[in-house]
């Protein structure tokens, strides 16, 4: 049996590779050089803002895989699996707000921000997916 | 929407895969549309209609006439 894989697959699947080599490369610049105080001034600004940019991109990767895949029913699953993902972030971090906003819980985030939540919603919504409607070839 | 894409396709002797190479799709808009689990859009359902050679309305039955 052949594996679905559209053109619009393949190229987000090289994309995310691309973007998440990207994020390991410019967060263990930023780790490292920021940690040692070796940039200093706007560019120690430019530098901690370096690693959001990929996971950014990220987010463009899975917009255009939306409007590229010729596949209808994989775009409605992929659409269905990003607004769960968007709820469930939404939903995280307004909770963690308001404990915050009311002293009860401590204002370091631990490094788990929005977008760590995102890709928690992102798998979930791809279980929601496969409980619902099977396996499905070519998920985020 | 309820259809007859199963039987058609098992008179031609294809697999949910041949008939998804056809159309262009996914085995799995394939087995979603079969199942009733999803509405095909017109244009795919023109597509299938057109790989069996029949009309729409001879593949899918209308959801408001029962």
């Amino acid at each position: 049996m052949s594996r679905y894989r559209s053109p619009a697959i393949r190229r987000y699947t090289i994309r995310l590779a691309i973007l998440m080599a990207a994020y390991l490369v410019t967060l263990f610049a930023a780790v490292r050089l920021l940690r040692s105080h070796m940039v200093e001034g706007p560019a120690a600004y430019a530098l901690a803002i370096l690693p959001a940019l990929p996971v950014i991109g990220v987010f463009w990767a899975v917009m255009r895989l939306l409007i590229e895949e010729p596949d209808e029913y994989l775009r409605k699953l992929l659409v269905r699996q990003v607004m769960i993902a968007t709820g469930f972030c939404l939903t995280v971090m307004t909770i963690l707000e308001f404990l915050r906003n009311f002293d009860l819980l401590s204002s370091d985030s631990g490094g788990f921000g929005a977008i760590f939540y995102w890709f928690v919603g992102i798998a979930i919504g791809a279980i929601y997916n496969r409980i619902t409607a099977g396996s499905v070839d070519g998920g985020c | 929407m309820e259809n007859c894409l199963k039987a058609l396709r098992a008179t031609r002797e294809w697999s949910q895969s041949d008939l998804a190479q056809r159309l262009g799709v996914s085995r799995q808009s394939v087995n979603a549309i079969e199942t009733g689990k999803y509405d095909p859009s017109l244009p795919l359902a023109f597509r299938i209609a057109e790989v069996f050679g029949l009309s729409i309305e001879a593949i899918f039955e209308s959801p408001t006439r029962g």
